[in-house]
C-alpha cells in the first residue's frame, strides 16, 4: 500500500459524486411521492420473479432480437465492468494496486472477460449510433418528442459510453506496457491490451502518466455519468428495477374502479348506504377534494410518475401503437416524456433540466393549440387530440420492456376530460346518453334487445329407418 | 339408414322464467349490445344459440333485463356511467344467483371477467372461444356434418380485450384447428396483434386525423398474409422488420379465404375493411361461433 494525495484527492472526489447523486435522488423520489398513494405493497414472491425475469433477465427485449443483442452487451458490460471499478475504488482510496489480483486464475478470467466485453461495447455503441443518426433513422427514433434535448441525451450517453472504454484500455496498456518494461509479470489476462501495448510509448514516465489518466478518466467519468443519469433517459439503468417491480399483477385489461364513485353510486342506489367520512389532513382539516382523473401529474398515481424516470425513450410503444402507425398525434411515449418534464417543470428539476416544450409544429388542428399560460400536463403538454385517439388496446404496456403503463395516464386524463369538464367528442356524448336512456351505446330500443331470438331454428339430424 | 335433417324451432330460455319455475341453468350467455342489436353480429348470437341447443346445454339469456356492461363508457373515462352499469346489471345477476357466464363479446367478458368484482359481482366469465374449445374438447361438437372448411385459407384477427387484455390466445386458434383448415398467422398475432381499431370507445366516433385508418392497416395485413402477398407485407412493417410474414400464394379452391374474428366490433371493422379494400368476393369475415355452427351444420 502507499498512501498519497491522490488518495485523498479521490476520496474527495468519490465522496462528493456520490453525495451529488443522492442529494439529486432524493429530489426525484420527492417528485414521485407527488402522485396519488396506491398500494402496491404484497405478493413479494410474484413481484420479485417479474423483476428476475423482465428487469435482470431483460425477457421483453428479445422481441426484437437485433437491438436486444446489441444491448446485452452493454448491459452485460456494464455488470461485469463494475467488478473493475469496484476494484478501481479500492485501490483509490487504499493506495493498493489491483487488489482483486489474489484471485488468481480468476482475476485472469475477470480482467479477460471485461476486456472483451469493453471492445463489444464500444461495437455496439457504433452500432446504436448508427441507428440513431443515419439518414432516416430506424423508425422509432423519429417523432416529434426526440428532438433537441432528447436526441441529444441519447447520443451523449452513447459518447460517454465510449470514453469510458477507451479510458479503461488507456489504463490496462499503459499498465501492462510499463510492466513488461520492467520485466515484472502483470497480474491478470488483457487479450485487447495487449493488442495496443506497440501504439504506446515506451517511455516509463508517459505510461505512469497515460495509466493515471486512464485510471482517474475512468473513475471520474462514472461519477459524472452517475451524476447525469437523473436529467437522463439513461436513468432507466437504476429505475427499470423498481419499475418493474411494482408493475401491476392483474389483467392488462383490468383498469381500475374509481372508489369514491364507487361509494357514489352505491349511495345513489341504496339511500341507507354511508359513505365513509372523508380523509383528512393530520391536523384534522378537511383536504382539498381530489378531481375525478388526471389534469396534472399530482393527479396521477407515483407509480405512473415512477414510469416516467423508467422510461429510456426507447419508442418500442410507438411503434405498435395502432394510432401512431396510422398517422395519429398519438404516441405514448411521448405521454410517458411529457409526465417527466411537467414533473421537473413543476416540483425539483435534476441538474440539467430542458423539458420538450411543444411549439404548433405537430398540430393539426388550431383548436389544439397547447396552453402556455395554464400549464398543466393535460393541455399544457397532453393535448385532447393525442388522448381521444387511444384505442386501449394494450400493445403500448405490452410493448414496454421496462413495463411501463402508458394506458393507465392517458385514461386517467380521459376521466379528467369527461368527469370534471365534460369535454368527450361530441359522438361519445351521444354514446354515453345511449347508454344511459337505453343501455346500449347505440340508439336502440330496450324493448327491441330480445328480437334476435325471434324466428330461430336449428337444424337436427335424426337418425331414422328406412 | 339414413339421416334425415330436421329443423326445430328455438324457444331462447329466459332467466325470468327459468327462476319463476325454480330452476337454474348450467350458464347464463351474456348476449352483449352488439350481439343483440348489430345485425351482422346477431347472426353470431343465434349460431352459438344454434350450438347450446345443439350439445343440450342448460342455458338462459337475461333478454331485456340485460343491459350494457358499461365497458365503452369506461374506456372513454366515464367511470361514473359505468358504475351505474356495473352495479344495476351485479344486482340483476345477484339477484339470479349466477354462477357461470358466457359471453361471445371480448368487451363484456373483460368487463364482467375483471371489473365487476371489486363491484361485488364474483361470477366464472368465460369468452365463447374457450367454450367453444371445451365442447369441441370433450367430443360434444364434432365440427363435422356441416360446410366443409378443409384446406379452406383462414387468418384469426386477435382481440385487443381477449388477447393481450386476458391472455387467451389459443383457444380461437383450437377451435379453428379443428375445421382442419389452411390456418395462416399475421405477422402482427398474439400478443403483438394489431388492433382493429375500434376499442377504447373508437366504435363511436370518427377517428382523428392521420394518414390511415386502423381497420384499413389491419384489413391490408389480413388480405396480404391470406394472399401471400410478399411485397404488400413488406410495404407495411416496412424495410427494418424484414418479411416474416409472407407465407406461399394459397391454392385457388374457389371458395375465397376467411378472416376468423371473436369480437362484434373486430367483426364491424374488418368487414368494412373488406368492403373497402372491395374484397367482398373473395374474403368473408366470420365469427368462431359461426363458424363452427355451420361446419357442425346447424344452419336452419
Amino acid at each position: 500500500m502507499h498512501f498519497s494525495i491522490q488518495n485523498f484527492l479521490f476520496l474527495l472526489v468519490a465522496i462528493a459524486g456520490f453525495g451529488l447523486f443522492a442529494w439529486q435522488a432524493r429530489k426525484i423520489r420527492a417528485n414521485i411521492l407527488v402522485g396519488r398513494d396506491r398500494d402496491m405493497s404484497g405478493n413479494v414472491s410474484e413481484r420479485l420473479n417479474k423483476t428476475l425475469l423482465v428487469a435482470f433477465g431483460q425477457s421483453k427485449m428479445f422481441k426484437r432480437l437485433t437491438p436486444a443483442f446489441l444491448h446485452l452487451i452493454v448491459y452485460v458490460g456494464f455488470l461485469v465492468i463494475n467488478i473493475e471499478v469496484l476494484e478501481i475504488m479500492v485501490d483509490g482510496i487504499f493506495g493498493t494496486h489491483r487488489f482483486l489480483q489474489f484471485l488468481g486464475p480468476v482475476y485472469d478470467v475477470l480482467m479477460a472477460t471485461n476486456e472483451i466485453l469493453g471492445a463489444l461495447v464500444i461495437l455496439a455503441v457504433a452500432a446504436f449510433w448508427w441507428r440513431r443518426n443515419r439518414k432516416p433513422p430506424v423508425r422509432r427514433f423519429q417523432g416529434p418528442e426526440l428532438r433537441a434535448w432528447p436526441k441529444l441525451d441519447a447520443n451523449i450517453i452513447l459518447y460517454i459510453e465510449v470514453i469510458l472504454m477507451v479510458a479503461l484500455f488507456t489504463m490496462n496498456t499503459a499498465d501492462l506496457k510499463l510492466h513488461q518494461l520492467r520485466g515484472a509479470e502483470m497480474p491478470g489476462t488483457f487479450p485487447i491490451s495487449s493488442l495496443l501495448v506497440g501504439l504506446f510509448p515506451s517511455n516509463e514516465a508517459a505510461l505512469h502518466v497515460l495509466e493515471r489518466v486512464g485510471w482517474w478518466a475512468h473513475i471520474v467519468g462514472i461519477l459524472c455519468f452517475l451524476n447525469y443519469l437523473p436529467s437522463s433517459k439513461h436513468f432507466h439503468i437504476i429505475m427499470a428495477f423498481p419499475n418493474v417491480y411494482y408493475s401491476r399483477l392483474v389483467p392488462q385489461g383490468q383498469f381500475s374502479n374509481v372508489e369514491s364513485i364507487t361509494h357514489e353510486v352505491k349511495a345513489m342506489m341504496d339511500p341507507s348506504y354511508e359513505v365513509p367520512a372523508p380523509a383528512t389532513a393530520p391536523d384534522g382539516s378537511a383536504l382539498a377534494p381530489t378531481p375525478f382523473g388526471a389534469k396534472d401529474v399530482n393527479d396521477l398515481a407515483w407509480t405512473n410518475l415512477l414510469n416516467a424516470y423508467s422510461c429510456t425513450e426507447c419508442g418500442r410503444c410507438t411503434s405498435v401503437c395502432p394510432a401512431n402507425i396510422t398517422g395519429k398525434l398519438l404516441s405514448p411515449r411521448k405521454i410517458i416524456m411529457d409526465t417527466r418534464d411537467r414533473m421537473e417543470e413543476k416540483y425539483n428539476s435534476p441538474l440539467i433540466f430542458s423539458p420538450n416544450l411543444y411549439g404548433q409544429e405537430a398540430k393539426h388542428d388550431s383548436q389544439e393549440v397547447l396552453d402556455k399560460d395554464n400549464h398543466t400536463l393535460l393541455r399544457g403538454y397532453v393535448t385532447p387530440e393525442e388522448l381521444w385517439a387511444c384505442t386501449t388496446c394494450n400493445a403500448c404496456v405490452e410493448a414496454c420492456p421496462v413495463n411501463i403503463n402508458p394506458l393507465e395516464s392517458i385514461v386517467e386524463m380521459r376521466r379528467f376530460l369527461v368527469l370534471e369538464e365534460s369535454a368527450a367528442p361530441n359522438s361519445l356524448n351521444v354514446m354515453f346518453s345511449n347508454i344511459e336512456n337505453n343501455g346500449a351505446p347505440w340508439a336502440f330500443s330496450p324493448s327491441d334487445r330480445f328480437n334476435w331470438a325471434d324466428d330461430l331454428y336449428v337444424a337436427e339430424k335424426e337418425a331414422v329407418t328406412a | 339408414m339414413a339421416e334425415l335433417t330436421a329443423k326445430r324451432q328455438i324457444n331462447v330460455p329466459l332467466m325470468a322464467d327459468l327462476a319463476a319455475q325454480g330452476e337454474t341453468p348450467e350458464i347464463l350467455f351474456w348476449v352483449g349490445c352488439a350481439g343483440a342489436f348489430d345485425d351482422r353480429y346477431k347472426r353470431v348470437t343465434r349460431a352459438f344459440v344454434r350450438i347450446l341447443e345443439h350439445v343440450g346445454v342448460k342455458y338462459a339469456v337475461l333478454g331485456m333485463e340485460e343491459s350494457c356492461t358499461g365497458d365503452p363508457a369506461k374506456r372513454a373515462g366515464n367511470e361514473f356511467l359505468f358504475q351505474m352499469q356495473a352495479m344495476q346489471n351485479i344486482t340483476t345477476l345477484n339477484g339470479y344467483g349466477i354462477k357461470k357466464v358466457v359471453t361471445a363479446c371480448p368487451h363484456c367478458f373483460n368487463t364482467i371477467k375483471n371489473e365487476y368484482p371489486a363491484l361485488g359481482g364474483e361470477y366464472e366469465v368465460i369468452h365463447h372461444s374457450t367454450f367453444l374449445q371445451q365442447l369441441i374438447n370433450e367430443g360434444r361438437v364434432k365440427v363435422e356434418g356441416g360446410e366443409s372448411y378443409k384446406g379452406r385459407r383462414i387468418t384469426f384477427h386477435d382481440s385487443c380485450y381477449l388477447g393481450r387484455a386476458n391472455n387467451i390466445y389459443e383457444a380461437p386458434r383450437a377451435v379453428l384447428e379443428a375445421l382442419d383448415a389452411d390456418l395462416v398467422e399475421m405477422k402482427r398475432s398474439k400478443a403483438n396483434g394489431l388492433c382493429c381499431g375500434a376499442g377504447g370507445a373508437q366504435m363511436w366516433k370518427e377517428p382523428e386525423p392521420g394518414k390511415k385508418d386502423v381497420n384499413i392497416e389491419r384489413t391490408e395485413e389480413a388480405l396480404a398474409t391470406l394472399d401471400g402477398n410478399a411485397a404488400a407485407l413488406d410495404n407495411l412493417y416496412g424495410v427494418e422488420s424484414g418479411n416474416a410474414g409472407a407465407t406461399p400464394a394459397p391454392k385457388t379452391n374457389g371458395q375465397g379465404s376467411i378472416i376468423a374474428v371473436g369480437c362484434p366490433f373486430c367483426m364491424t371493422m374488418m368487414s368494412d375493411g373488406v368492403k373497402n379494400k372491395e374484397r367482398e368476393n373473395n374474403v368473408q369475415v366470420f365469427d368462431l361461433a359461426e363458424l363452427v355452427a355451420s361446419a357442425e351444420g346447424l344452419n336452419a
